[in-house]
């Protein structure tokens, strides 16, 4: 009894229908970010690793093109690449606001960052099994989709864990442009209006949201490794 | 069923140009068990790897069941592929797919329907002997079994050839034999032209019918596998004979005798062909008063018979022991005196 009075002291001044509205905004942002992220980052990394030296598609131009772009994307800080982002997502969208707006940026930010997990998992597949395909007759598209994404999945889906996880950090940073979310929510009720029990429960949401996720994560990776 | 001409390779890599095969000629026959051996660099992978294009000649010819495979490019080339199978020392399986998985991919490859592939599956994994283990994953089975699903799915698409390419090299001796008398009695049934290289001389004698000794980049010798083991023309040949011919720590073993007071003569026999199965020592001995002792002995079985030596040390009257070694030489048993001669 004495601790539930606590809490409510403690979490008097938190509204929470603000507070689930933010976690909501959140989730979306990370989810559908998530999704092009995966797509686009398998692609970026499929790329990256098939043009390059000794492998199916080898192609210089190519590889040096997709590895700069893949570079520069990286290393932009989030913060800044939003903002450099804003009149391609106004001419976009049609709009800044609402967590919509940060999902260009969310998910040019993050495919790079994934598309070169995807390569390295790809690296890790044993030339033996290239070898195996190619004297079984097998077409490049076969080899890719047989044995290229199914032999690197449980790198894949750690990686796409980890992204994940990055993922929710910059949907905090999105608030900067008016996306919502938990991370504007703990800077402007939180920080601004000085209610740190605001700040103190958007970071629990944030800890629990991120816990899930390497969860779920380690779960799928766990099952799919059958090595 | 094989034909290579004048075969070469070059790899040109920062140190400059290594020539891994060099104008190599060879004719490989329809259902034959052609073995290929040398040291390591001796250029065997980068031969094998041409017979399908693994590997892209710098020079000549390469023809399998009648394709010339070096001028095959993109659909037509992998067609001429799956005529072809083809094993690998580290077995190359998919560990994402079962063994049942495993042996259909080929299947898959090619087109056939799931209830065909099916049907196939369960054939091969008779034929290998790995009942019961379809759903398993590679991580789940032994060194040699995996072998099995590497044969099995090298066979799925009913291939004219199969290349093995240090197949039992990592294997235990037992499990080597083992995944070699599958092979051979694959080869009896399926009428199937097998190609193996390895660096063991023992693998040669167990399976081959003839043999092609490879050093740097060139076949030094080739033949008949009794007859290379009979006449080993070449230092490097005579080297990879000893491997099976000679039990291990020979030479110590009889060193060590050679001390001994009346150890008399020691002989080495080498019996080649099917003069292993007659009772010489007993003829000797009847015939001649001399007494023998058996040393050592290690006697193999070829496709084309016993092969193996036999020392042993003889003692007796200087001239009737001459006669017995006159004796045991017109038997077509070949003998060297090693000590006391
Ligand atoms: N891709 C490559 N690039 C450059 N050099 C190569 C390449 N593959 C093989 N070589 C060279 O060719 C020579 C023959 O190699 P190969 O692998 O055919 O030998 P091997 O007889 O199979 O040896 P091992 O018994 O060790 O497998 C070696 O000198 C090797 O360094
Ligand atoms: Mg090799």
């Amino acid at each position: 009894m004495d601790k539930l009075i606590a809490a409510s002291a403690l979490f008097g001044e938190v509204n929470w229908e603000n507070m689930w509205d933010a976690t909501v905004e959140t989730l979306y942002m990370t989810v559908v970010a998530l999704l092009f992220t995966f797509i686009f980052g398998i692609m970026l990394g499929l790329l990256l690793f098939l043009t390059d030296r000794g492998q199916l598609w080898q192609n210089k131009t190519a590889h040096f093109i997709i590895g700069a772009y893949v570079n520069i994307f990286r290393s932009i800080p989030f913060i800044i690449l939003i903002v450099l982002l804003i009149p391609f997502t106004r001419t976009m969208l049609g709009t800044m606001l609402g967590p919509s707006a940060a999902l260009p940026a969310l998910i040019i930010g993050a495919a790079p960052f994934y598309a070169r997990m995807v390569e390295i998992a790809l690296r890790e597949i044993d030339k033996g099994v290239f070898e195996a395909s190619k004297a079984m007759g097998a077409t490049n598209g076969q080899i890719i989709r047989k044995v290229l994404l199914p032999e690197s999945m449980p790198a894949l889906v750690s990686g796409i864990t980890v992204t994940a996880i990055a993922l929710v950090s910059y949907t905090a940073m999105a608030g900067v442009i008016g996306a919502g979310g938990l991370g504007d929510l703990a800077f402007r009720d939180g920080f601004q209006r000085n209610n740190p029990e605001i700040t103190f429960t958007a970071t629990i949401i944030v800890l629990i949201i991120v816990f899930i996720l390497q969860f779920i994560g380690d779960y799928i990776t766990n099952k799919l490794d059958k090595r | 069923m094989i034909t290579l001409q004048k075969l070469a390779k070059v790899f040109n890599t920062k140190d400059g140009a290594v020539t891994a095969v060099d104008d190599i000629d060879l004719t490989i026959d329809q259902g034959e068990i052609f073995g290929v051996i040398g040291y390591s660099g001796a250029g065997k992978s980068t031969l094998i790897r041409m017979l399908n294009m693994l590997e892209a000649p710098s020079e000549g010819t390469v023809e399998v069941a009648g394709k010339p495979m070096h001028t095959l490019k993109n659909r037509q080339l992998r067609e001429a592929r799956q005529e072809i199978g083809m094993i690998f020392q580290h077995f190359n399986l998919l560990w994402s797919r079962t063994v049942a998985e495993n042996i259909a991919f080929p299947l898959e490859i090619k087109g056939l329907s799931k209830s065909e592939q099916k049907e196939r599956v369960d054939e091969l994994i008779k034929l290998v002997g790995l009942e019961g283990r379809g759903g398993s994953y590679p991580s789940q089975l032994s060194g040699g079994q995996k072998q099995r699903v590497g044969i099995a799915r090298a066979l799925a698409n009913n291939p004219k050839v199969l290349l093995c390419d240090e197949a039992t090299s990592a294997l235990d001796p037992k499990t080597t034999d083992s995944i070699l008398d599958l092979l051979v009695d694959i080869n009896k049934k399926l009428g199937l032209t097998i190609v193996l290289i390895t660096h063991e001389m023992h693998v040669i004698r167990k399976i081959c019918h003839r043999v092609a000794v490879m050093e740097n980049g060139k076949i030094v010798e080739q033949g008949d596998v009794l007859d290379i083991f009979r006449r080993p023309r070449q230092e490097m040949t005579k080297e990879f004979v000893k491997q099976v011919t000679e039990p291990e720590e020979t030479e110590e073993a009889l060193n060590h005798l050679f001390g001994e007071e009346g150890i008399g003569q020691v002989l080495q026999l080498t019996f080649v062909g099917g003069e292993t199965q007659r009772p010489l020592i007993t003829d000797v001995i009847r015939q001649f008063e001399v007494d023998i002792s058996i040393l050592q002995g290690k006697i193999s079985q070829t496709q084309h018979g016993s092969y193996g030596s036999l020392y042993i040390s003889m003692r007796g009257d200087k001239n009737t022991v001459k006669e017995a070694v006159d004796y045991i030489r017109a038997q077509q048993v070949e003998v060297e005196v090693i000590h006391g001669g």
